[in-house]
């Protein structure tokens, strides 16, 4: 027994050791520091996942050069008190499956030794992928997925800088309040929903805020988002005739629902959504028949006119890969920078420091490409309580910024206009 | 509710007509050959994609370009059943599966990659708009897509019960060795069917190209569906097939309007299970 006892300790001790012995060696500052970068950059929406690449992409470019922004660590090159250290983006391709979330953390940090992990666009994958970070020990930063349920598991190593669905159902919810105070008349909002992870959450949170807002919800539809028909669903809704619809799709559903409205000549006052129909691919595929839906987002360009960062940026983006900044782009443009600020802050790149060092994180509005207070965490659920949405009107076949109305680039379409007229 | 239960029949029927002719190309292929197509449903995704091509290269209506889409996927069941499914057909089971499966990924795929995995819409064809009966609307496009459709199953039906050929492929179906016996060269009606089968499935998909949108994978769930419609009205029985068509356009509309829509394709998948409960062999199947 004693022999035992020996043994386990003097295999304790080894295991220390080796535990002390790279986290050491990682501390003398390093010219290069990797982070692991997880998007979908092959399958069904690899142009979502090149999108965000890029996004990433520039905002390293930013931190590594000398550029005049105001955003964090831009004019200096690197990380300065890490020794002007410049950061390294490892991408790995999810293809889109949470159990390539898992797989490609564990490569990326055993293998290609990444210091920290971004990503991951889709909330599934997001989650799995936290799973591995949260179990080997490493800071994960999202600035992408949006399921609320990232931030509830109490993780650790898992910070989330965007907006989550449950403040973007609280958004649309204030919006229609606002709206009735203006004197529009809205009493009942039907929800109807894609049934996965994303669509059944966000239908809880919409419940849960328009109940407290004060409306009336005349119908809960769920569906399965791969379908052939959906013309049972619109009966449905045809049948509740609410004032508002509220959306939460994918784009397939987006553009499907989209034609049999049009078909079946549903029009309710207002149609608010979510996700699907800021999809790049669903305005070429509906074209007019979008004007006038509200879609929640976090970024537009019109937001530049009132803060110039934003179109600055965008500027950059242009010049370097011949597009406009998307709201995919836009969203995976602010991890790199939580990261670097927190490890410039940290002066080490050793796991527990960094951690300190994103909770103490504090980056004000004027240094974010959005409409936001800043970027703080919550030191419970390490969600950036700061973070708001915006809502965009597709007008003209653009996404156009129509609230908070101070944010606004032009002014809400309202009511919705019939079908085949607008 | 009685206005909503009229449109829901109708979109019901209207769904179920596209629905037994894409059917009916499946379940004829495994009347003759035993063998499930699994890439049944991108040759459907083919036919969609030929139409909205014809539309935007040459401004072709998807409703003339239907006799080109028919010819095109006539040839390219006939090559593929050369060149991949008859090397199998006396090989193992696996071996006859694994082959539609492999010939499903690679069209998939190359649609992927000639096309990118957009989406398109054939955003005006020629019949387009909505018929209005005062609160039940009926969509034009919808309309001529299951009469054609209908008239498609139709024809199918005479070809095989009043030609000569249709004789021997419905000979063929009913005992293969018997057929052979007879004179009749099998091998020859098994190409012939995965042909027409294909043919029958691209002009679907040129039907549904008219209001449906047109992307790499569209062919995923409408394939799964015709598989339990096969099922449902009997293996290789083309009657069967028709009639179970329209039943699950019916069930699944009304089913997802009276009860929750998130079940609507449960509640198709548990007719089918009561169905093989009393009558294993389907609807018409013997």
């Amino acid at each position: 027994m004693a022999h035992r006892i020996v043994v386990s300790l003097a295999a304790l001790l080894v295991a220390l050791f080796a535990a002390l012995v790279p986290s050491t060696a990682r501390a003398e500052s390093p010219k290069v520091i990797r982070v692991g970068a997880l998007y979908p950059l092959s399958g069904n929406i690899a142009s979502t996942g090149l999108d965000c690449r890029r996004g990433a992409e520039l905002a390293v470019d930013i931190i590594n050069g000398k550029y005049d922004l105001d955003l964090p660590l831009a004019k200096e090159e690197g990380i300065p008190n890490l020794g002007g250290a410049k950061l390294e983006l490892v991408f790995a391709d999810t293809k889109g499956e949470p159990k390539n979330g898992l797989a490609e953390v564990e490569r990326l940090i055993t293998q290609e030794k990444v210091v920290a992990i971004i990503g991951a666009y889709q909330s599934s994958v997001t989650k799995t992928a936290s799973q591995a970070t949260e179990r080997l020990k490493v800071p994960f930063v999202c600035s992408d997925a949006s399921s609320p349920t990232l931030t509830q598991r109490g993780f650790k190593y898992f910070f989330r800088a965007s907006p989550n669905d449950a403040s973007f159902a609280k958004d649309q919810i204030k919006f229609l309040k606002d709206m009735k105070a203006k004197g529009k008349k809205i009493e009942t909002i039907a929800i109807l929903n894609e049934n996965t992870e994303f669509g059944s959450n966000v239908a809880k949170e919409v419940v849960k805020a328009a109940q407290d807002g004060g409306f009336k919800v005349v119908a809960e539809i769920s569906y399965t988002a791969n379908a052939t028909d959906v013309t049972s669903e619109v009966g449905r809704l045809i049948q509740a005739k609410p004032d508002v619809l509220i959306h939460a799709s994918y784009i397939t559903d987006a553009i499907l629902f989209t034609k049999t409205f049009k078909e079946m000549g549903f029009k309710p006052t207002a149609f608010l959504s979510f996700a699907g129909y800021i999809e790049p691919a669903y305005l070429p595929a509906v074209k007019s028949d979008g004007n006038d839906i509200v879609v929640r987002s976090t970024f537009a360009l019109d937001l530049g006119k009132k803060k110039p960062l934003i179109a600055k940026v965008n500027e950059l983006f242009k010049k370097k890969y011949g597009t406009d900044m998307s709201e995919n782009a836009a969203r995976s443009f602010t991890a790199p920078f939580v990261l670097a600020d927190a490890l410039n802050r940290a002066k080490t790149t050793e796991s527990e420091a960094v951690i300190k060092a994103l909770l103490e994180t504090n980056i004000p509005g004027n240094q974010v490409i959005y409409p936001w207070k800043g970027i703080t965490f919550n030191p419970q659920t390490h969600q950036n309580d700061q973070a708001t949405g915006i809502l965009v009107q597709i007008q003209k076949e653009q996404y156009v910024t129509v609230w908070p109305f101070d944010s606004a680039a032009a002014e809400v379409t309202w009511p919705l206009r019939p079908w085949g007229k607008k | 509710m009685s206005q909503q239960l009229i449109q829901q029949l109708v979109n019901g029927l209207l769904i179920g007509c596209v629905y037994s002719l894409i059917a009916i190309g499946l379940t004829l292929i495994w009347g003759v050959m035993n063998i499930v197509n699994f890439a049944h449903g991108d040759f459907l995704m083919i036919g969609m994609f030929t139409s909205f091509w014809c539309y935007t290269l040459f401004h072709i209506d998807p409703l003339f370009s239907l006799p080109l889409v028919a010819l095109l996927l006539f040839t390219l069941g006939l090559l593929i059943y050369r060149f991949a499914v008859s090397k199998v057909m006396r090989g193992p089971m696996l071996a006859q599966l694994v082959v539609t499966f492999g010939v499903s990924i690679f069209l998939a795929n190359t649609a992927v990659l000639l096309w990118t995995p957009d989406f398109r819409l054939i955003d005006k064809p020629l019949l387009a708009g909505t018929w209005n009966f005062g609160t039940v609307q009926i969509s034009v496009p919808k309309v001529v897509a299951s009469v054609g459709s209908v008239v498609v199953s139709g024809a199918l039906m005479l070809f095989l019960n009043r030609t000569r050929t249709g004789k021997a492929i419905l000979a063929t179906e009913m005992n293969r060795d018997s057929a052979l016996l007879m004179g009749i060269n099998t091998d020859r009606v098994n190409a012939l069917s995965f042909g027409i089968g294909s043919a029958l499935v691209g002009v679907a998909g040129g039907f549904l190209a008219m209001y449906y949108y047109i992307y790499p994978q569209v062919g995923g769930l409408f394939g799964t569906i015709s598989f339990a419609i096969v099922a449902l009205g009997g293996f290789g029985s083309i009657s069967g097939a028709f009639i179970a068509g329209i039943l699950v356009g019916l069930v699944q509309t009304l089913g997802g309007y009276f009860f929750d829509p998130a079940y609507k394709y449960a509640i198709v998948f548990l007719l089918y299970l009561l169905v093989v409960w009393f009558r294993p062999q389907g609807l018409r199947g013997w």
